[in-house]
């Protein structure tokens, strides 16, 4: 009885908190008509329904937490980094073969009835894909680095912008912008590292995020050069070797002889993000064993320690701003490249925090499950806004599309209550030992004292 | 005679307005080991990192080399080859005990990396045993021969050791200070902050007492280790 009590009681106080929240927010409800006047709704049904729908999840709640920490308390502490488990080891040979396959399986789908390639493509693959290259650029700044930048997007707001005046307003190839795009994302890098040095944890998270709202706000007001709220559009689509993609006569679809069909261009554009995607991710892989990379993970350790061995943690924090930022701006010359737009809307704090969220769900300095989380997130909410299915239940009226936030912020709380540390918390080493021959030698248990 | 590998004269350094050190003045010839033994909170731990350039001395000045290092910064101070072990062992709990070697050995390129390695694991045999361990998962022995091995990989002209005594078990004490008496042996100059007194005068050439951020005595260690005063405020009571 105890127990279920107990729960009975914490449910019936969060039941009556709900019912507190509910009745500003969701009871009284105030449209203006066409006339211009509030029209106040009152929905105490639903109200109810809300109050209760919570009371019964913290009843149920407090009755499974036990019974699932207890299972969740590791029978054996491993001291050493073991390798890991098999499936760990070919989950990113499966997931890039995935990748690689994406736009065949996309076709496929479409083929037998499905939601459009185009859809498929453009909604899941580029935009997932999007997200899994910011995030792993800025898991080397966050994730790596340790230094909470809450402003990445400014970064991705400098390569967009770059690539487009580059190649809109001075006719450059995008295959010459997109380098110079990250190069210039890097410098801006640079830039913002030099004020935030001696900062460090919320210090610098807000630093950050001024610094992204500055960028935002140059965007808006420097009408002149960036279009101001309208943007930059028409930005040339890239080539191939001078061809273009698209279906009309002269593209390498029809010289091919290729059915007209816009889904080429997407797939190029998908395979090129690919690149760029797997280009960051071993770039990030081999600059974690070289030195720099080394001192980037102890500086997150420990800053003292590394100082005292000799390590230049200003030059140290600068190359992490710097790359982080680099692989930003390749992503935001994508983005503009891709999208033919850009406007400040693209570019807002919301933003930032998802990317964060990405890099922190899957694990601080984990690259695959960095990239997991971003299928999660990213391709959850899109997920969602295919749930016609739902106004079977909740009326016409419903419209998925307008939770995603809500199931957004609830993934992220059960993802953390269920893996506080992230999707993969365990850092690989970037070192190995060879296997030695055994010694005949015992060696001792080792003596905690 | 030669001039000190470290000399620190008249140092005085800051907390904000609170000065803890004042005006320490004091010598560390080659091949010798010299230890600074005081109470808690004396300053002993606040002289080490100052000669590290963290806080900077705000008076006086050190040379090492006889060259000044005062306004250096920290990690261009380490590049000189010194090498500390310092308070609280700080590794890097999250990498393996190979990868904190690395670290260790991050001076000079990591040029003599499999050499330093052999030195160090013979050193501290422990370790071997451990190399793809993370720095946290290792007892508090363990963590702290990880330290002076990670301090060792630089191959340091002067080897600087905070309390490695610290939080161990006397057993281990022990295994560590031979090891710094072999150390010393093999030619290498050691700078020892202690407040286990009776063990680091038992271990050191001379020694210096701080008491409030001044230097109060000093001397050889045997001479001071047979003084009352310093057998009544450090060791009564504290032998083991």
């Amino acid at each position: 009885m105890g127990k279920a009590g107990d729960a009975f009681k914490s449910a019936l106080l969060a039941a009556l908190v709900t019912l507190g929240l509910a009745f500003p927010i969701v009871a009284l409800r105030t449209d203006t008509n066409l006339s211009n006047q509030l029209v106040l709704t009152e929905r105490w049904g639903l109200t109810f329904i809300l109050a209760a729908v919570v009371g019964a999840g913290v009843f149920l709640l407090t009755l499974v937490r036990p019974v699932l920490a207890a299972r969740a308390t590791p029978k054996v502490s491993s001291r050493t980094a073991a390798p890991p488990h098999p499936f760990r080891r070919y989950l990113p040979r499966i997931g890039l073969a995935l990748l690689i396959a994406f736009p065949l399986i996309a076709s496929g789908i479409a083929a037998a009835g499905g939601p459009g390639a185009l859809k498929l493509l453009d909604n899941y693959g580029i935009q997932i894909l999007t997200y899994v290259l910011l995030g792993w650029g800025l898991n080397i700044v966050v994730g790596l680095a340790g230094l909470l930048d809450l402003g990445y997007v400014a970064f991705y707001a400098v390569g967009a912008y770059s690539s487009a005046l580059l190649t809109k307003t001075f006719g450059l190839s995008f295959w010459l912008a997109l380098p110079l795009a990250g190069i210039l994302a890097a410098f801006w890098g640079l830039l913002i590292g030099f004020p935030v040095l001696r900062l460090r944890g919320d210090y610098l998270a807000i630093v950050t995020l001024a610094f992204a709202e500055i960028v935002r706000l140059v965007l808006i007001n420097w009408v002149p050069v960036t279009g101001g709220y309208a943007g930059l559009s028409s930005i040339p689509k890239p080539t191939l070797f001078g061809y273009s993609l698209g279906s009309e006569p002269g593209g390498i679809p029809s010289l091919i002889g290729l059915p007209p069909s816009p889904v080429y261009r997407l797939a190029f554009m998908y395979y090129l993000l690919l690149a760029l995607a797997l280009f960051t991710y071993w770039v990030t892989q081999k600059l974690r064993s070289l030195p720099v990379g080394r001192a980037w993970e102890a500086m997150r350790e420990d800053e003292i320690a590394c100082r005292s061995l000799g390590i230049n943690t200003v030059t140290t924090k600068l190359s992490a701003f710097a790359t982080g930022a680099f692989f930003g701006g390749l992503a935001g010359a994508f983005f503009s490249a891709h999208q033919s737009f850009v406007s400040p809307k693209s570019f807002e704090f919301m933003e930032s925090a998802v990317i964060v969220a990405i890099v922190v769900l899957g694990g601080l300095g984990s690259a695959v499950g960095v990239a997991i989380a971003a299928v999660v997130m990213i391709g959850g909410t899109e997920l969602l806004r295919e749930l016609d299915a739902l106004k079977a239940v909740f009326g016409n009226d419903f419209d998925p599309a307008q939770y995603r936030m809500l199931l957004f912020g609830l993934a992220m709380v059960l993802l953390m209550i269920w893996r506080p540390k992230g999707l993969i918390s365990t850092r690989e080493p970037t070192v190995r030992l060879k296997p030695q021959p055994a010694r005949g030698a015992p060696s001792f248990p080792s003596a905690a004292e | 005679m030669s001039t000190p590998l470290l000399s620190i004269e008249g140092v005085s350094a800051f907390y904000g307005n609170i000065q803890a050190l004042k005006g320490v003045s004091l010598e560390v010839n080659r091949g010798e080991i010299v230890t600074l033994i005081g109470a808690n909170g004396a300053g002993k731990s606040t002289l080490m990192m100052t000669v590290f350039g963290n806080p900077r001395a705000r008076e006086g000045r050190i040379l090492f080399e006889d060259k000044p290092i005062t306004d250096l910064s920290t990690h261009a101070i380490a590049r000189l080859r010194i090498a500390q072990s310092p308070e609280g062992r700080r590794i890097f709990q999250r990498m393996t005990v190979l990868e904190n070697l690395q670290m260790g050995a991050a001076v000079d390129g990591s040029v003599n990396f499999d050499e330093d390695l052999d030195r160090v694991t013979r050193l501290f045999p422990r370790l071997k045993e451990r190399l793809s361990q993370r720095g946290g998962t290792l007892s508090g022995g363990e963590q702290q021969m990880l330290a002076i091995a990670r301090a060792l990989m630089s191959r340091p002209k002067l080897l600087m050791l905070d309390e490695p005594s610290l939080g161990l078990a006397p057993l281990i004490v022990k295994q560590i200070f031979a090891t710094l008496a072999e150390l010393n042996a093999q030619g290498m100059t050691i700078f020892l902050v202690e407040q286990n007194a009776f063990h680091a005068l038992k271990l050191a050439h001379r020694a210096y007492v701080m008491v409030n951020g001044v230097i109060t005595m000093s001397g050889p260690s045997r001479d001071l280790l047979a003084r009352p005063e310093i057998r009544q405020a450090y060791l009564e009571g504290g032998r083991h």
